[in-house]
C-alpha cells in the first residue's frame, strides 16, 4: 500500500514535470512566440527589444530559463510578473486558491448529493412520468450555458427581485473570507454554487440513471432477487455500488478541471477572483510567470483528483485492487 | 406434493406481436424428488421455472395458470409474500457462476445477506452458518473462503458458493438452471455429486434444467422434455431412456454418441432448427422436423394425455 502511494506520487511528479516543460516550450520556443516582443509592445525599436530581452533573461539558453522559473516557483517562491513587475506571482495564486476551492467544493457537494438522489429516483421509477420529468429537467440543466444562467441568477437575485422576500438575503457580488465572516462567505456563495452545480446535476443524474438501469440487467441482480431481498435493498446494495464507478470517473475529471480553473465563467459572472479569473487575465497579457504558476497549480489538482479517483475505485470495486 | 404446476402459460408482448413462450405446462414434484427438465435453448425451460420463482420482472409478460407450492397458489401472490418464500423455501441456482454473484462483496457477505434476510440471526451467527455451508459444499478452507471476492475464485468454486447460498435457508425446493453448463466436465461431475448428496441431506426437491441428456440420466428421478414452450414427453428416467415415445425425445437420445459397440461415422442430428415462437407451425410444433410426420400433424396440436409416462404425439396416441 505504501509502495503504491509512493509510486503514484512519483507518477504525479512526472506528469507535472511534463506539463511544465510543454507549457514553457509553447510560450518560449514556438516560432513567432517571442515573449520579449509581446512585453515591449507593438512598435518597439530593436534596442528596446534587446534591453527587454536582457532584462527578463530571455537571452539565456532555454534550459536555464526553465530551471530558473521552476526554482522561483517552487523553491524561493519569488517569481514576479512580466507584465506587472514586482507583483509576486506565487502569493497571487495562493490568494485565489481559497476562492476557487470554496466555489468548486460547495458546488461539488451540491451536485453529487442532488444528482445521486435524482439518478436513483429516476432509475427506480424508470419510464414513469417522474423519471421523464427528471430527465427532461436534467437536459434543461445541461443545455443552459453557465454564463447565461449566472447572469439570469444575478438579474433575479441582485436587481429585479432583490427586494422581494425570496432574495433579500443575497449579499452583493464578490468573495468574503471564511475566516473573517463565515456567514457572509456562505451567503455570497449560495447562488454561485447553485449556478455551477446545475449543469453537473443534469449530467451526473443522467449518467447515474443509465448506469443503474444497466446494472439492474445483470445476472447478479437476478440472483439477489432469487435470494428474496427487497427491491430497495437490491437497488442500494447491489445495483448502486457498481453503478458509481462511471460516476466517480466523471467526477474526478470534472472536479480536477474545475479546481484547475475551468470555473472561470462562474467566477467572472459572480465577481469571484479565483484561479480561473487569474489564468484568464494572465493569458490576456501573456504574463508567462503567472500562466506557468496557474498551470502548475491546475495540473497538480487534476493529477491529485485522478489519484483520489483511482483510490475510490478500489474501495468501490475490489476486482481493481488485484491489478 | 411440494410443487404442482397446472396449465402454466407465459406470454410476452413484443414489437412483432405477442409471443407465447410457455403454452400449457403442467407438472408435479414430490418431496426430495429430482425432476430433470430437458430441451433446446428457447424451449421454455428457464422461463417456466422463472415463473415459478416469480422472477419474471418484464412488465410485458403475462402469466396464467396455477402454480401451487405446498398447496399455496403463487400466481398473483403479492411480491412481499413471494419474497418471503424466495431464497427461503424456494431457492435457485443459475447457469453462469461467473456473473451470478455481485462482484463487489465477499461470498461470505453475500451468503450471510440471504440468511439474515430470512432468519433473524446476528451477524456472527450468520457467519458461523456460512462457514458450515461452505464446508458442506466442499470448500477446502471455508473460513478463508468467506472473505474471498467472486473474482478470486474459479468457476467451480463460485458455483459451489452459489449452491451454498441457495441451501442456506434449507429450501424445500431447489431450482437449478443449467448449473453445470458453464463448467469443465470434471467440475461438472463434482457439482452433480454435490446436488445428489445435498438432496439426501436437506430433503429438498430439485428441478434440474439442462440440455444435457447425460446429466439427466445420471441425476433425475423423473424427466420432462420440452419443445417450443410445451411439454412433449414426461416419464420416469427409466421409462424415458428405455422407451422414448416422442420422436423428439428419440432424436435427442439418438444424438448421444454410444459408449459401446461400433461408433457411427456421423451422429444423427435433428434436421432444421427450433421454430420461432412468433411463427409457430399450424399443427405440431415439431412437425416440420419430425421424421414420423403424417397428416394429423399438419392441423392439430397433439395433447400430452394424463398417464404418468406420456408423449404429446398423434403417433403415440394412435398406438
Amino acid at each position: 500500500m505504501f509502495y503504491a502511494i509512493l509510486r503514484r506520487f512519483g507518477q504525479m511528479l512526472f506528469v507535472m514535470f511534463g506539463i511544465s516543460v510543454i507549457v514553457f516550450l509553447i510560450f518560449f520556443a514556438t516560432p513567432g512566440a517571442d515573449p520579449a516582443a509581446r512585453i515591449a509592445g507593438r512598435n518597439a525599436s530593436p534596442e528596446v527589444l534587446a534591453a527587454v530581452r536582457h532584462s527578463f533573461g530571455f537571452d539565456q539558453p532555454l534550459y536555464v530559463q526553465y530551471t530558473r522559473m521552476m526554482e522561483k516557483i517552487f523553491v524561493t517562491g519569488d517569481l514576479t510578473s512580466f507584465v506587472n513587475r514586482g507583483w509576486k506571482v506565487v502569493p497571487a495564486v495562493m490568494d485565489s486558491i481559497p476562492v476557487t476551492l470554496s466555489l468548486v467544493f460547495g458546488a461539488a457537494i451540491l451536485w453529487v448529493v442532488v444528482s445521486i438522489i435524482i439518478g436513483i429516483v429516476a432509475a427506480a421509477t424508470r419510464d414513469s412520468w417522474l423519471d421523464k420529468l427528471l430527465m427532461a429537467l436534467g437536459l434543461l440543466g445541461i443545455s443552459m450555458p453557465v454564463y447565461w444562467l449566472g447572469e439570469v441568477m444575478n438579474l433575479m437575485t441582485q436587481s429585479r427581485y432583490h427586494d422581494s422576500w425570496a432574495f433579500s438575503w443575497v449579499p452583493p457580488l464578490g468573495y468574503k473570507n471564511f475566516s473573517d465572516d463565515p456567514k457572509g462567505w456562505f451567503l455570497t456563495l449560495v447562488i454561485p454554487w447553485i449556478t455551477l452545480a446545475i449543469l453537473y446535476i443534469g449530467i451526473y443524474g443522467r449518467v447515474l440513471r443509465a448506469a443503474i438501469i444497466e446494472s439492474m440487467q445483470e445476472d447478479y441482480i437476478r440472483t439477489a432477487r432469487a435470494k428474496g431481498l427487497s427491491e430497495t435493498r437490491i437497488l442500494f446494495r447491489h445495483a448502486l455500488r457498481t453503478s458509481l464507478i462511471a460516476f466517480v470517473t466523471l467526477f474526478g475529471l470534472d472536479f480536477g478541471a474545475l479546481v484547475g480553473g475551468s470555473a472561470l465563467l462562474t467566477e467572472v459572472v459572480f465577481g469571484l477572483h479565483g484561479i480561473g479569473k487569474l489564468t484568464y487575465d494572465a493569458l490576456q497579457n501573456l504574463d508567462l510567470p503567472m500562466i506557468m504558476a496557474t498551470v502548475m497549480y491546475a495540473s497538480m489538482f487534476v493529477v491529485i483528483a485522478n489519484a483520489v479517483v483511482d483510490f475510490v475505485y478500489i474501495l468501490l470495486d475490489p476486482r481493481l485492487s488485484a491489478s | 406434493m411440494i410443487l404442482s404446476v397446472r396449465d402454466l402459460k407465459v406470454s410476452f408482448r413484443t414489437h412483432d406481436g405477442p409471443v407465447r413462450a410457455i403454452d400449457g405446462v403442467s407438472f408435479d414434484l414430490k418431496e426430495s424428488e429430482i425432476l430433470g427438465v430437458v430441451g433446446e435453448s428457447g424451449s421454455g425451460k428457464t422461463v417456466s421455472l422463472l415463473a415459478v420463482m416469480g422472477l419474471i420482472t418484464d412488465p410485458n409478460a403475462t402469466i396464467e395458470g396455477s402454480i401451487r407450492y405446498k398447496g399455496r397458489e403463487l400466481v398473483g401472490l403479492p411480491p412481499r409474500e413471494l419474497r418471503r418464500l424466495r431464497g427461503n423455501e424456494i431457492a435457485m441456482i443459475f447457469q453462469d457462476p461467473m456473473t451470478a454473484l455481485t462482484p463487489v462483496y465477499t461470498i461470505g457477505w453475500q451468503i450471510a445477506e440471504q440468511i439474515r434476510a430470512h432468519r433473524g440471526l446476528s451477524k456472527s451467527k450468520a457467519m458461523e452458518r456460512v462457514e458450515q455451508l461452505l464446508a458442506e459444499v466442499n470448500f477446502p478452507n471455508p473460513h478463508e473462503a468467506m472473505s474471498r471476492y467472486p473474482h478470486q475464485l474459479s468457476g467451480g468454486m463460485r458455483q459451489r458458493a452459489v449452491i451454498a447460498m441457495a441451501l442456506s435457508c434449507d429450501p424445500a425446493l431447489l431450482v437449478a438452471d443449467e448449473p453445470t453448463t458453464a463448467l469443465d466436465v470434471t467440475v461438472q461431475a463434482g457439482i452433480l455429486d454435490l446436488v445428489r448428496k445435498l438432496r439426501a441431506k436437506h430433503k429438498s426437491a430439485v428441478v434440474f434444467i439442462t440440455h444435457d441428456m447425460g446429466v439427466v440420466s445420471e441425476l433425475a428421478d423423473r424427466v420432462m422434455v420440452m419443445y417450443a414452450g410445451r411439454v412433449v414427453e414426461r416419464g420416469t428416467r427409466t421409462e424415458l431412456f428405455s422407451d422414448p415415445r416422442h420422436p423428439y425425445t428419440r432424436a435427442l437420445l439418438g444424438s448421444i454418441p454410444p459408449l459401446t459397440g461400433q461408433k457411427p461415422r456421423r451422429l444423427p442430428a435433428i434436421p432444421g432448427s427450433p421454430p420461432s415462437l412468433l411463427r409457430l407451425p399450424q399443427g405440431c410444433a415439431f412437425g416440420p422436423r419430425c421424421p414420423a410426420r403424417y397428416e394429423p400433424c399438419e392441423t392439430g396440436k397433439p395433447g400430452l394425455g394424463a398417464s404418468a409416462h406420456a408423449a404429446a404425439c398423434f403417433r403415440v396416441a394412435q398406438a
